[in-house]
C-alpha cells in the first residue's frame, strides 16, 4: 500500500515496476542470461536458428511436467515421482504398443500416469501421508515396475506415427515437442487462472484451514493436482519415448528436481497459495539456455554442474529477497 | 518460607504508558506469601499488563516493585525468575514432541560425570516433583500423549522445579475437565499452605469464590479495589468488575423482527466424549445470541452446523426436515454460512486478494461450468467492498494489508454474498475497531429484519444485548437459560443490588446467569 497509485487511466511504469519486479524477475532474468550469451557466444552460434530450436527440444519435456508442477506446488503439494513416472509411461507405453498399437499405446501410458496419481492422491487424503513421503516413495517404485517390466533393457517403438506425434516430428516445420509444451502451458495457465478448480487450488495453497472453512473439498483437490501431475509425467515419457523410439527406465531420471527448478525460478511458491504457469516455462527455458550457452562456452561438465547450481541460487535469491518480513 | 504474613511482593503505584495509551494508571498489587489472590477485570482492564511487568516483559514507565522486601529496578524476565516468580501460559508453552521430564528441565538438564545429559536423573527429579504435588504423570510420556489437564499440571510442575515463591496462572482452567479442575485446585491449596504467593485470573467468578483469599479488582486501567472475597457477594463483584463504565449500546437496539417459523431446530446437539447436549430452536428474523464462557460449548455449535466439528452427535432439523451435515459444502446446500472465529486462520487466505477471498466460498456463482468469469467476479467483489464499506486501495489488495475491522469485513461479505438463510458468527467483533463494531451489529439487525436468521456468538455482553432477540446462555455444553433480551431489562421485584442505566444492570444480570449458569 505505500505506493499506491490513485491516477485514473494512465499506466504507469515506475510504479508497476516497483509494485511487480518480483514476481516478474525470471523475465528479466531470462532476458539478461540470453543478452549475455548472444554478446559472449556470438561467435560460436549461441543465435543460431538451429541453437535455439535445440534449445527449445531440450527443455520442452521439462517445460510440461513443470506446468503440472505448477499447479501442485501451489496447492501447497509436491511431487517428486514425476521424472520416474515419466520413465516408467515410457516403458509401458512402448511395450503397448508392441502388442496392441498405436491407440493402445497412447491408452495405457496416460492411464500408467492415472493410476499412480490415484494412488499418490489416495495416500496423501485417505491415510494423510505428506506427499513428500508418498511422492518420495513413489518415485523408487515406478522406478523399480519400469525396471521389472522391461528387464532393464531399452524397448524399441517402431510405430512411426506415434514417433512423429510424440516428439519426434516437425508439423507445419514446427517440433512437434515445442507444439507440446505451447498446448500444456495453454490449457495449465487456463486452468490455475480462470477455473474454478485453479482458484480453488490456489486457496488451499493459501489456507487450507481457511479454504475447508470456505466450503472447498481439500482433498478433492489435492487429489486432482496429483493425478494431473502424475498423467503430464506419463506425457512427457511418451515424449521422451516418441523423441528417442524407445521406452527406458532411465528416461526422466533426476528431471523432478529441474521440475520444480523450473517452477521455483518461474515464481511459483514452494509453501503454495502462489503460481504462475508460463513463468516456469520461462524458467525450464531459462535453464535450458543456461545448459545450452555453458556447453558452447565449452565449460567441462563439471565446470557447468558448478556454474548452473550458482546462477540458479543467484537467481531464487533475488527473488526471494524482501519476501522475508511476510 | 514461614513469613506467613509478610507479601511475597508488592508493587506500588504502577504506571504504563503505551504511546500515548494509559494502560495502567497507579495500580498498587501486594500478594502475601501463603495466599491466593485473584486479579479480576474485563478483557483490556490492564490484568496481562500489570502482570507483564512482574515477570519482567515490560517496563514500567514509573513505580516501585518490591519482591520480597527488597526494592527491584530493571527487572527482565531472567531476573524475575531468579527472584521465584514463575508464570503459568494460558496458551501451553510445551514442547509437544519431547518428554514430561524433558520439557521440565529443558535447558536446564541435569548432567553427569561427563557433562552428558542424564535422563535417569531427570525422570527421577521429575518423578520427585510429582510426587510431592500429589499428581500421576508418567515423566517419560511424550507431552502431546498428556490431556490439557495433565499438560497444565506440567507446566506447573516446570515452574515448582525452579522452586517459585509466586506462581501466576492465567485463566488455568479453561481447557479442563470438572476432575481435572479439581485436582489443581487442591494442588493450589497444598501450594499455598506450603508458604508460596498465588496470583489467579480467571473470568470464572465461581471459582475465585472457592479458591481466593482476596481480590484485586481493575478496570480500564485503574485499581478499583482490594478486599477479602467474603466481604463480596456476586453481585457486589460483577458490579465492581464491569462497573457503570461500559459502553451503553442501548442505541444499537432495534425493534425485533422475530417471527414464529423455527427455521432451525437442534435436540440433543453434543460431540461425543465431552459433556452436554444442545437443545434450540432459532426463529426466522430472529437474532439469537450465545452466551458463556471460554470452553463452554459454544464454538462447537458452531462449528457442528457447518459439519466442521468431529464425533458430533444429535439432531438437526431445517425447515422441519431432518438434515446431515458432514462438511461446510453440506451445510451451505442448507443455506448455512459460518464466520468463523479465528479471521486469520480459518476466515481467510490472507495473501490472497479481497476480490479472491470474496469469491472463494461463491465460485459457483460466478462462474459458468468450467471457467471463472472475470467481469461477474470484479463486480462481486467492488458491490462487497462497497456494501460492507470496507477500506481497500481496490480489490486486488492482498488482505493482510487491510485493518482487523476491514479484514472481518471481507469475511462477512464473502458469507453475504452466498445468501445465507442462516449466519453463524462466532466472535464476530473480537479485535476489532468501535466503528466495525457498531457496523456489524447494525448489519446483522438488517439481516434479521430482510428475515434471516442468525446464530450471534460473543464473549462481550453488551454487544450481545444490543443484538440479540433471545440469549441463550450455556455452561459446560449445554443451554442453562434462555432469556429474551426485554426480560433482561425488567427489573425483578426484589430489591435489585445492580446499578447504573437501565442497559447496564441487564448487562450485569446476563453476568450474573453466565456465573451462575442457572437463573
Amino acid at each position: 500500500m505505500a505506493h499506491t497509485d490513485t491516477r485514473q487511466g494512465g499506466f504507469d511504469l515506475v510504479s508497476w515496476f516497483k509494485s511487480s519486479w518480483r514476481q516478474n524477475i525470471i523475465y528479466f532474468g531470462f532476458v539478461a542470461v540470453f543478452v549475455f550469451f548472444a554478446i559472449t557466444l556470438h561467435d560460436r552460434g549461441f543465435t543460431d536458428p538451429l541453437n535455439l530450436l535445440n534449445i527449445f527440444r531440450q527443455s520442452a519435456i521439462i517445460a510440461v511436467m513443470a506446468v503440472a508442477m505448477t499447479l501442485v506446488l501451489s496447492s501447497g503439494e509436491i511431487d517428486l515421482s514425476v521424472g520416474a513416472v515419466a520413465g516408467l509411461a515410457s516403458v509401458t507405453t512402448a511395450l503397448a504398443i508392441a502388442s496392441g498399437g498405436l491407440v493402445m499405446g497412447v491408452a495405457v501410458g496416460l492411464l500408467t500416469g492415472v493410476a499412480v496419481g490415484v494412488i499418490n492422491g489416495f495416500l496423501s487424503t485417505k491415510l494423510a501421508i505428506p506427499t513428500f513421503l508418498t511422492t518420495l516413495a513413489m518415485m523408487g517404485i515406478a522406478t523399480g515396475a519400469a525396471m521389472w517390466i522391461s528387464d532393464t533393457r531399452a524397448v524399441p517403438v517402431l510405430n512411426q506415427s506415434f514417433a512423429g506425434f510424440f516428439g519426434g516430428g516437425t508439423p507445419f516445420g514446427i517440433p512437434s515437442l515445442l507444439l507440446w509444451m505451447i498446448f500444456a502451458g495453454i490449457l495449465g495457465h487456463v486452468t490455475l487462472r480462470h477455473t474454478r478448480f485453479g482458484r480453488q487450488v490456489l486457496s488451499v495453497g493459501g489456507n487450507a484451514v481457511a479454504s475447508r472453512y470456505s466450503g472447498v473439498n481439500t482433498a478433492r483437490i489435492k487429489m486432482g493436482v496429483l493425478v494431473i501431475s502424475s498423467t503430464t509425467a506419463a506425457l512427457a515419457g511418451m515424449l521422451y519415448a516418441g523423441r528417442l523410439q524407445s521406452g527406458r527406465f532411465q528416461l526422466g531420471e533426476g528431471d523432478e528436481l529441474s521440475v520444480i527448478a523450473a517452477a521455483v525460478l518461474g515464481g511459483t511458491s514452494l509453501f503454495g497459495g502462489r503460481g504462475t504457469v508460463i513463468g516456469s516455462i520461462v524458467g525450464a527455458l531459462m535453464i535450458g539456455v543456461i545448459n545450452n550457452g555453458l556447453i558452447l562456452m565449452s565449460l567441462e561438465y563439471s565446470q557447468q554442474l558448478i556454474a548452473r547450481g550458482a546462477i540458479i541460487i543467484l537467481a531464487v535469491a533475488i527473488s526471494q529477497a524482501g519476501r522475508k518480513q511476510d | 518460607m514461614s513469613q506467613a504474613t509478610s507479601n511475597a511482593f508488592e508493587m506500588r503505584a504502577m504506571v504504563k504508558n503505551f504511546g500515548g495509551v494509559r494502560a495502567l494508571k497507579s495500580v498498587d498489587l501486594a500478594v502475601a506469601f501463603g495466599e491466593i489472590h485473584a486479579l479480576l477485570g474485563e478483557n483490556g482492564a490492564g490484568k496481562s499488563t500489570i502482570l507483564k511487568i512482574l515477570q519482567g516483559v515490560y517496563r514500567p514507565t514509573s513505580g516501585t516493585i518490591v519482591v520480597g522486601g527488597k526494592e527491584v529496578s530493571g527487572l527482565t524476565p531472567r531476573l524475575a525468575s531468579e527472584l521465584g516468580i514463575g508464570m503459568i501460559f494460558q496458551e501451553m508453552s510445551l514442547v509437544p514432541t519431547l518428554t514430561v521430564a524433558q520439557n521440565i528441565f529443558l535447558l536446564r538438564e541435569p548432567t553427569n560425570a561427563l557433562g552428558l545429559i542424564s535422563d535417569r536423573q531427570m525422570v527421577a527429579k521429575a518423578r520427585e516433583i510429582f510426587a510431592t504435588m500429589g499428581v500421576d504423570i508418567d515423566p517419560r510420556a511424550e507431552v502431546s500423549a498428556l490431556s490439557a489437564g495433565q499438560q497444565q499440571l506440567t507446566e506447573i510442575a516446570k515452574a515448582l522445579s525452579q522452586d517459585v515463591s509466586v506462581l501466576i496462572l492465567d485463566e488455568p482452567t479453561s481447557a479442563l475437565t470438572a476432575s481435572e479442575v479439581e485436582i489443581l485446585f487442591q494442588l493450589l491449596d497444598k501450594l499455598r499452605a506450603q508458604g508460596r504467593a498465588i496470583v489467579y485470573v480467571s473470568h470464572r467468578m465461581d471459582e475465585i469464590f472457592r479458591i481466593a483469599a482476596r481480590a484485586t479488582v481493575l478496570r480500564d486501567g485503574n485499581k478499583i479495589a482490594t478486599r477479602p472475597l467474603a466481604d463480596y457477594t456476586l453481585e457486589t463483584l460483577i458490579a465492581d468488575i464491569m462497573g457503570k463504565a461500559t459502553r451503553d449500546m442501548s442505541d444499537l437496539i432495534a425493534d425485533s423482527a422475530a417471527t414464529s417459523d423455527v427455521v432451525l431446530k437442534l435436540r440433543g446437539v453434543g460431540v461425543e466424549g465431552r459433556p452436554g447436549s444442545v437443545d434450540l430452536d432459532l426463529h426466522a428474523g430472529e437474532v439469537l445470541g450465545l452466551a458463556g464462557l471460554m470452553g463452554a460449548g459454544r464454538s462447537r455449535i458452531a462449528r457442528t452446523l457447518f459439519g466442521l466439528q468431529p464425533g458430533a452427535v444429535g439432531e438437526i432439523e431445517i425447515n422441519g426436515a431432518t438434515v446431515s451435515i458432514r462438511s461446510p459444502s453440506d451445510a451451505m446446500a442448507h443455506g448455512i454460512a459460518l464466520v468463523p472465529e479465528d479471521r486469520r486462520r480459518q476466515g481467510l487466505v490472507l495473501e490472497h486478494s479481497v476480490e479472491d477471498n470474496i469469491a472463494l466460498p461463491v465460485l459457483g456463482a460466478v462462474s459458468g461450468r468450467i471457467m471463472v468469469h472475470g467481469k461477474r467476479r470484479a463486480k462481486l467483489a467492488d458491490e462487497t467492498i462497497a456494501k460492507m464499506t470496507i477500506k481497500t486501495d481496490s480489490r486486488k489488495s492482498p488482505a493482510n494489508a487491510l485493518s482487523g475491522g476491514n479484514q472481518q469485513k471481507i469475511v462477512i461479505g464473502k458469507w453475504l454474498a452466498a445468501l445465507p438463510e442462516i449466519l453463524i458468527m462466532d466472535e464476530p467483533t473480537a479485535g476489532i475497531d468501535i466503528g466495525s463494531k457498531t457496523e456489524i451489529i447494525q448489519l446483522v439487525r438488517a439481516l434479521a429484519a430482510a428475515g434471516k436468521s442468525v446464530i450471534f456468538i460473543s464473549s462481550e455482553l453488551a454487544e450481545l444485548l444490543a443484538v440479540s432477540d433471545r440469549i441463550a446462555v450455556m455452561k459446560n455444553g449445554s443451554v442453562t437459560e434462555t432469556v429474551s433480551r426485554h426480560d433482561l431489562h425488567v427489573d425483578p421485584e426484589e430489591v435489585d443490588t445492580l446499578t447504573g442505566s437501565a442497559f447496564q444492570r441487564a448487562e450485569q444480570r446476563l453476568q450474573l446467569l453466565i456465573q451462575k449458569g442457572a437463573a
